[in-house]
């Protein structure tokens, strides 16, 4: 059989506790990242893609409860044993990239010297040779004249410039495991193709997997491996990536490929998915969350727990009714 | 159509450095930009060519170093930033931030952050309304109503972009500047913001600047596209225009690199090389020598200005044109 996975979630639930009672941000979640894979996650706004990732983190907000039957890291159960170490572990070999980038900088700290900061606690660089080391960084991510913005502080850089900042800093730590949350959104097409490439690469010829959070089909067609789609707190598909694209079996994902802009020819010729993410306060979720904006449902979707139907190897879907 | 903003020669310079690195770094460098009223206009680029520079010179946010821009023909770069914030365009003008994490008061529940603009800027008073205008301004860029009582840090990026959009679209300025407003959202609720802002603009006739780096974004919702390259102009067109013909070559490579999932293992060519230096840029080379694929010597040492190359188009470059195939039938 094929090795063990590099990450491994299974059975994962969150809640939030709020004012207004219980936010069920995650229902029960599986998936694996293979190492050498660009695994992509892809859906809806406000689906759990970035809380999952904080979650694998363990940064999430004091109100959060998390439920995991297991998460296992490069061979290490992330759930048992000692949170300290687990975390300097993680620190260690897992590298995450903020959807927001700006905020995720010091603000009152140089970018190169954030750089050499992250070379020095994470390397065996010297500190005479981190400055050097920082600089090309910035090289690499297409930063121009990195020797003169070395000493930019992030207000004085463009928004794709914190963001290609922020990827520098984490492919500087050389991570088992990179997480990029929304990494590109604020590049242009080019220089997003330069970044990444220069992703893919590592992935293809060094140690490292990557999760890669997007809701550009487009991209996760092109950079990923295979790809997991979420609805309101669900996984409800998970395939290799051309297999996806060209046939998916859930009704969610299939709308959700029909709704890309490229295929359109104005703006009314948008389409959009009926209906919002249901209300995740809710106690009566219904057990498939897409259920009601769904045209397909059955009588079983409301009285039977969702299967998890493979449709062809390692396309998994789960729904009573899949295309 | 008239033009409701018409800017000239606007120009925005940083001192950075110090001693031996000393510079002055050229974020927006002679930028001419007309809109008119009801028009939407494109500004697409580079990551770091002055979008955001631009947007936050025209929403008055930032002080340009030189140039002027007229709202209806007042000259409102000349009013120093300190009386603009009282002034009656003020409120005719609002921006959409391109991170909404940093942008959104980290005090104020949704349902406060866009009531808040309504509140300063309208001069509606009344409690009951100003809420009745925030909750209207929400249900539009669809945000359930569950989340009117959150704070910025409990909602998902696309949850926050489209608080920002509501608080913006909530006073209905003649003006709106969107610094990327989309890229934080999936398809679906891209979609029903576009055909919002489709719909403002037909309803209320406003005009916006979209800065984007989605080009297919741009093509559907904006009539002229305007491509900028370290802090410059390069290419001004007509849409449709812009995307069956573009005339300047960094044009040409950013519609050569939209991904595409039919050319996954295939890689295209990429542009090489990283952008020059902002900082101190030549004064008569074009700012694209260097990574252009059909750069020639003249080009290191004349700098192209911006010339017409077909009906309301115009690029920067010795070399622009219509393509090979319709020069022929031009020549005859
Ligand atoms: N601290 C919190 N308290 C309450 N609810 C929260 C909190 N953090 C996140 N949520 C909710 O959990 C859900 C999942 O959020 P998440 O940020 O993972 O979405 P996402 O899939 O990353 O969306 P986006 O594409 O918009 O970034 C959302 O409905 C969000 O409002
Ligand atoms: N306060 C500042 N001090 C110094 N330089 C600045 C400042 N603000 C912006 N710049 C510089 O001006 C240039 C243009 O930045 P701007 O934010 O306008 O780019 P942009 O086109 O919006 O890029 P992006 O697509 O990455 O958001 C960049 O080189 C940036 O570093
Ligand atoms: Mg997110
Ligand atoms: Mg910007």
């Amino acid at each position: 059989m094929s090795a063990p996975p590099l990450l491994a979630v299974e059975g994962m639930s969150l809640d939030f506790r709020t004012r207004d009672g219980r936010v069920k941000a995650l229902d029960g979640i599986s998936f694996e990242v293979q190492r050498g894979e660009i695994l992509g996650i892809v859906g809806e706004s406000g689906s759990g893609k970035s809380v999952s990732a904080y979650a694998i983190m363990d940064l999430l907000d004091d109100n959060a409860e998390l439920g995991a039957a297991r998460l296992d890291f490069a061979g290490a159960d992330l759930l048992a044993g000692d949170r300290s170490a687990l975390r300097g572990m993680r620190g260690r070999e897992i590298s995450m990239i903020f959807q927001s980038p700006r905020t995720a900088l010091n603000p009152i700290r140089p970018v190169g010297k954030q750089i050499e900061d992250v070379l020095v606690r994470h390397g065996p660089v010297p500190r005479r040779q981190a400055k050097e080391k920082a600089i090309a960084a910035l090289r690499k991510v297409r930063i121009p004249d990195p020797e003169r913005r070395y000493d930019a502080y992030p207000f004085e850089l463009s928004g794709g410039m914190c963001q290609r900042v922020m990827i520098a800093m984490a492919l500087a730590c050389e991570p088992m495991l990179l997480i990029a949350d929304e990494p590109t959104t604020g590049l242009d097409v080019t220089t997003q193709a330069v970044i990444l490439d220069l992703v893919r690469d590592l992935v293809d010829h060094s140690r490292m997997a990557a999760i890669l959070i997007t809701h550009d089909l487009g991209l996760a067609g092109e950079y990923c491996d295979r790809v997991v789609v979420m609805h309101a707190g669900h996984v409800v598909e998970t395939a290799p990536v051309a297999d996806l694209l060209a046939r998916p079996a859930h009704p969610y994902s299939a709308r959700l490929i029909a709704a890309t802009p490229s295929s359109a020819s104005s703006v009314d010729g948008l389409a959009s998915i009926p209906g919002n993410l249901p209300n995740l306060l809710r106690d009566d979720l219904p057990l498939c969350r897409f259920r009601e904006r769904c045209d397909r449902a059955i009588a079983r979707c409301d009285s039977d727990p969702l299967p998890a139907t493979e449709v062809a190897p390692g396309h998994l879907v789960r729904c009573w009714r899949p295309l | 159509m008239t033009a409701l903003v018409e800017a000239k020669g606007l120009k925005r310079f940083y001192k950075v450095g110090s001693g031996r690195t000393r510079g002055t770094l050229h974020a927006l460098d002679g930028v001419d930009l007309s809109i008119g009223t009801g028009e939407s206009v494109g500004l697409v680029g580079e990551s770091g060519c002055g979008k955001s520079t631009l947007a936050r010179v025209l929403a008055r946010l930032v002080e340009p170093t030189a140039g002027s821009i007229l709202f209806r023909g007042e000259d409102i770069a000349a009013i120093p930033l300190r009386r603009f914030v009282a002034s009656p365009v003020r409120p005719r003008i609002q921006m959409v931030f391109q991170d909404p994490t940093e942008s959104l008061n980290p005090h104020l529940t949704v349902g406060e952050a866009v009531a808040d603009p309504i509140r300063r800027l309208t001069g509606v008073r009344d409690t009951a309304e100003i809420d009745r205008r925030a909750h209207a301004a929400l249900e539009r860029v669809g945000l359930p109503e569950v989340l009117i009582g959150r704070y910025p840090h409990q909602l998902s990026g696309g949850q926050k972009a489209r608080v920002g959009i509501a608080r913006a679209i909530a006073v209905e300025p003649e003006l709106l500047i969107l610094d990327e407003p989309t890229s934080a959202l999936d398809v679906s609720v891209q979609a029903v913001v576009l055909k919002l802002l489709a719909d403002l603009r037909d309803r209320l006739g406003m005009s916006y600047v979209f800065v984007s780096h989605d080009l297919d974004v741009v093509r559907l919702l904006c009539e002229r596209v305007v491509v900028m390259y370290l802090g410059e102009v390069v290419e001004s067109a007509p849409a449709s225009a812009l995307f069956e013909a573009p005339a300047h070559p960094y044009t040409r490579a950013l519609i050569a690199a939209i991904p595409d999932p039919q050319r996954r293992g295939a890689r295209p060519p990429r542009l090489d090389g990283s952008p020059k230096s902002p900082i101190d840029p030549d004064p008569n080379a074009c700012r694209f020598y260097g990574r252009c694929p059909i750069g020639q010597p003249v080009c290191g040492t004349t700098k192209p200005p911006l010339k017409p190359v077909g009906a309301g188009h115009s690029a920067a470059c010795h070399f622009a044109g219509p393509p090979a195939e319709t020069l022929g039938s031009q020549g005859q």
